[in-house]
């Protein structure tokens, strides 16, 4: 029997705000324990908790970029269990009214672009951190994490392969990054993951038995983790065997999944309206003056690109992959208007060092204005394209301007023509076959003596000019002969 | 004439101007404590110390600059379920019994910025759950007018500091009747505000929907003093109501009722009511009647479903509201503990009385799988007919009155066995809580046996003013506030 897979995803992202959810405590990361902590947030008897006005923002924000529809009436639940990281015994999030509902995203699917339907996302407050001391046998919790934001968005079950859950998060988190709201580090973990997977023969309606997925960390794992689990659960059925509605956790050492808590340890939340908050209502016009304030998202600065640039439409995706990499190649285009080119550089010879050195595009060492420096002296013929893509490397490193590394290295192109005549000259008294050849009509090794001529030139001799050049001195040879 | 005796406002008076010292004040009350304290047990925690050199530098620094705020210098008492920084606030619980909080409530933030001088915390039942203090885990208050009985709850403490005059006001909190009835029990004045009227920042939580604090005092004008002292918005708290706070004392200085339409529900005058409450309360409508109120019979057909609605509402709150108390971060932790289960059980199994575990459960029970709408569901639906209830009955009259309690003071150990019979001691001021309403109870006559009667008058939301006026023109004109007790 041949299964399909049906794939949801939920995933927690945490919200930019420099506050908590509830209260005035900073949500800085690496602070040392307990440090960022008040009797809110450390659920201190007879605090309040007063909800966040940005973080409000921010998720409509986030909602409206999504296609959801807002809520207008907008209730804080209380998510009842006991756990040491969670310090009021209940997590305040939102149960029947998310902030966020019925939106959409495309994604590039098996069969050209297809939706995902996005259930709902809503706002809630993260637990603090358990820490484990080996060897005391003791633990102890950090809270300072402990009411920092959390945007939870909760898609349909719309995604059928481990690529298509990718291509989703990875244009959920462009989205979350354009509009700044959250920093998308995967493994700071302020963008976490947890997809959901069932199997079902094909043709058939129903759903099959759903697992959930936790502790995937990159975009790596998250293909590692659902191809695994795709394989795992299709082996269970063709043998004959059921799935358990169960979470398991991946194992990236081991490459593979393994049951965290079965469905009869879950828990009973025990939801309801939390009496501390009153009802949030979000009025029309400010919903619209959320919109009004979204920035260009990556769908369309990427047919933007493709109409205003003349880029091809791969050029534009994966310049438009990123807000930070679409700024810098427009930082660029509004000083050297060739944006082919400067794509080329941007897509080629600066993401290479990037990748190289792990280094993301905003903090490249290489500004854009040295980048078009680099560009204007290749286009002014100062230096060749060979030698501008051979120095980048050290431009890369070195923090010299190009201009300084071409000095210095002496690989000024070579454009004189008293000093490009004399090299010529050399090059046509070693290849007289050549040049009878090229006397008889055969035009093509015109090539082969420029080439000689700039191995000779050590490779800084200016194509171009050689080439006219070559041209007049063959040409008038012939007159001269002819004459 | 003893300092002691006086109430807030001559007190407030007579320092503002001069005539006494704050370390007078306090080497008063300090004398008076140690005199009836060891009788009356109002307090869990006395602050009397640190409050002698409080008022011994507060005299130095008002030297110089003779400038007082109203409760600058005024010995208040505060009830140990709210904040207070660097004092205990134990809840009359085990669980709390070494918790010093970091922080101020926002009451006593008010409250310390004019330079009052705190005696201590007083006894409350465990967590304000009872009606007794019978439930502290720190043993029980007594009733100044008879040592045998109960001085109500669970804000009994405060009221019989008041009572027996171990301070000149204390403040309260109300979830159910928690100032009223033990104000009625001690023949003294209690006002629970508004639901929004205080902030609720730094209390510890009970009932979140239904806490409110509240000024537990001598008399009708030292409660509205209190009242406009704490009262206010507080941008800590998201349910207090951002609304100018008026000056309560002044709308005391209209003494007669003419225009006032005062509502009798008929459902409070029925089966279980004590004769001689009925009869202190019927005069006491009389006499609102004689200053030239109209009197009215309304109705408030849904008052018999507000206890069954209260403690669906409460529980289901309080199961959530106390499941901080873990035994991770502050408060009781349990010794000997194999695991993280075993340490939550035998925390909250040690640190918890029978009283504050039966509410979890029933709490706990309420808002679980498959049971949520049949009762927290439908107390909530409830609870807002119960509101429209007081909606309708307040475009007939301005103030509905009725008695506080079923019974006055019952004796220590009578109802303790009896969860029941003790939920309904709060059978006439669970609906006001329920509706967000303000009310007040002040003394309206004595039982035979010698111990106070209670009236209540109930407001519409935010016109504490009204029930103010109303209970201070009764106040003044029936005099009860002047009778003391004989503490033996």
């Amino acid at each position: 029997m041949t299964y399909e897979t049906v794939i949801g995803v939920e995933v927690h992202a945490q919200l930019r705000t420099k506050s908590k959810m509830f209260c005035g405590c900073a949500t800085t990361f690496g602070a040392s324990a307990n440090s960022q902590t008040c009797p809110v947030c450390l659920g201190l008897p007879g605090s309040l908790p007063v909800i966040n006005r940005m973080a409000v923002e921010m998720a409509a924000r986030a909602g409206l970029a999504l296609n959801c529809t807002i809520t207008a009436n907008n209730q804080f639940a209380r998510k009842n269990y006991f756990y040491p990281d969670l310090p009021k015994g209940y997590q305040i999030s939102q149960y029947e009214s998310p902030i966020c509902q019925h939106g959409w995203i495309k994604i590039a699917g098996a069969e050209g672009t297809k939706r995902v339907r996005i259930r709902r996302a809503h706002l809630e407050e993260d637990a603090g951190k358990n820490v484990h001391e080996t060897g005391t046998g003791g633990s102890r919790v950090d809270l300072n994490r402990a009411g920092t934001p959390l945007l939870e968005i909760v898609t349909e079950p719309d995604m059928q392969s481990a690529d298509e859950v990718v291509s989703y998060l990875k244009g959920l988190r462009d989205i979350l990054m354009y509009l700044e709201v959250c920093d998308g580090n995967m493994e700071e973990g302020n963008f976490r993951c947890e997809p959901n997977l069932s199997l079902r023969p094909v043709g058939q309606k129903e759903f099959g038995t759903k697992v959930e997925l936790k502790n995937i960390n990159s975009f790596k794992y998250v293909k590692d983790a659902v191809e695994y689990e795709i394989k795992r659960q299709t082996k269970v059925l063709r043998d004959g065997g059921r799935i358990y509605q169960e979470t398991r956790l991946w194992n990236f050492e081991r490459g593979e999944t393994a049951v965290m808590r079965s469905k009869e340890e879950a828990h009973d939340y025990r939801y309801f309206p939390d009496p501390d908050l009153v009802p949030l209502k979000l009025e029309q016009a400010w919903v619209d003056g959320c919109r009004s304030s979204l920035p260009e998202l990556p769908a369309v600065r990427m047919r933007r690109f493709v109409e205003k640039y003349g880029l091809p439409e791969y050029d534009g995706g994966v310049l438009t992959a990123s807000r930070a990499m679409a700024d810098y190649f427009e930082a660029c285009v509004s000083q050297f208007n060739q944006p082919k080119t400067v794509s080329n550089w941007v897509m080629g010879e600066l993401t290479r060092e990037l990748n190289n050195s792990g280094t993301d595009i905003a903090a490249s060492p290489v500004s854009p204005e040295r980048l078009v420096d680099l560009l204007q002296m290749v286009d002014k013929g100062t230096i060749s394209l060979k030698v501008a893509r051979e120095l980048f490397p050290e431009l890369y490193t070195s923090g010299k301007s190009p201009e300084q590394i071409v000095q210095e290295k002496g690989l000024t192109q070579v454009s004189d023509e008293g000093a490009l005549g004399t090299i010529i000259d050399e090059v046509l008294a070693k290849s007289p076959a050549q040049v009878a050849q090229f006397k008889e009509g055969k035009q093509q090794v015109l090539g082969f003596l420029v080439g000689q001529v700039m191995k000779a030139s050590g490779g800084k001799a200016n194509p171009g000019k050689v080439n006219a050049l070559l041209r007049t001195k063959l040409v008038d040879s012939r007159t001269g002969l002819d004459a | 004439m003893s300092l002691h005796k006086l109430t807030l406002i001559d007190l407030q008076r007579k320092f503002a101007a001069g005539e006494v010292t704050a370390t007078e004040i306090m080497r008063a009350y300090s004398l008076r404590i140690s005199q009836v304290e060891p009788r009356v047990k109002a307090f869990v925690t006395q602050t009397r110390e640190v409050a002698c050199e409080q008022a011994e530098a507060l005299d130095r620094k008002l030297k110089e600059w003779r400038k007082t705020m109203p409760l600058t210098g005024m010995p208040l008492a505060v009830k140990d379920n709210i904040c207070t920084d660097g004092v205990p606030t134990t809840c009359s619980s085990r669980m709390l019994q070494n918790f010093v909080p970091p922080y101020d409530a926002t009451v006593i933030s008010k409250l310390r910025a004019q330079d009052y001088m705190l005696l201590g915390k007083t006894n409350l039942d465990e967590f304000a759950m009872g009606s007794s203090t019978e439930n502290s885990a720190f043993g029980p208050s007594r009733n100044p007018w008879n040592l045998q009985c109960v001085p109500g709850g669970s804000s009994g403490g405060s009221a019989a500091a008041v009572a027996a005059e171990e301070c000149v006001a204390a403040l309260g909190s109300d979830t159910g009747g928690s100032i009223r009835q033990p104000a009625a029990f001690c023949g003294v004045v209690g006002l629970k505000p508004t639901y929004g009227r205080v902030s609720r920042y730094g209390l510890v939580a009970f009932a979140s929907s239904l806490d409110q604090i509240g000024p537990i005092t001598k008399n009708v004008s030292d409660a509205a003093f209190l009242l406009g002292a704490i009262a206010g918005h507080d941008p800590l708290d998201s349910t207090s109501i951002d609304r100018p706070v008026p000056d309560y004392l002044k709308a005391l200085q209209k003494r007669d009722l003419k225009r006032l339409r005062v509502g009798v529900p008929v459902e409070f005058f029925a089966e279980g009511l004590d004769p001689e409450v009925d009869r202190a309360v019927r005069s006491a409508i009389e006499e609102l009647s004689h200053l030239g109120a109209e009197v009215k019979e309304i109705r408030l057909p849904r008052t018999d479903a507000a206890v069954a609605v209260y403690y669906v509402v409460a529980t289901a709150e309080a199961s959530s509201n106390l499941a901080r108390f873990d035994g991770v971060k502050f408060g009781f932790r349990a010794k000997e503990t194999k695991d993280l289960l075993d340490l939550y059980i035998k925390t909250r199994q040690e640190g918890f009385g029978p009283e504050v575990k039966r509410r979890i459960m029933l709490g706990t029970y309420v808002l679980s799988a498959g049971y949520y709408d049949a009762y927290y569901g439908k107390a909530q639906a409830v609870r807002t007919l119960v509101c429209q209830d007081f909606e309708a009955a307040f475009k007939q009259v301005d103030v509905i009155v009725t008695p506080t309690t079923p019974t006055p003071a019952f004796k220590l150990g009578e109802k303790s066995e009896d969860p029941l019979q003790m939920y309904l001691s709060d059978v006439f001021t669970i609906s006001v809580n329920l509706a967000g309403l303000p009310a007040i109870s002040l003394p309206c006559g004595f039982s035979r046996a010698g111990v106070p009667i209670g009236l209540q008058l109930i407001g519409r939301a935010f016109e504490e003013e009204t029930v103010l006026q109303a209970a201070h023109a009764y106040e003044q004109s029936a005099q009860w506030h002047q009778k003391k007790p004989t503490i033996r």
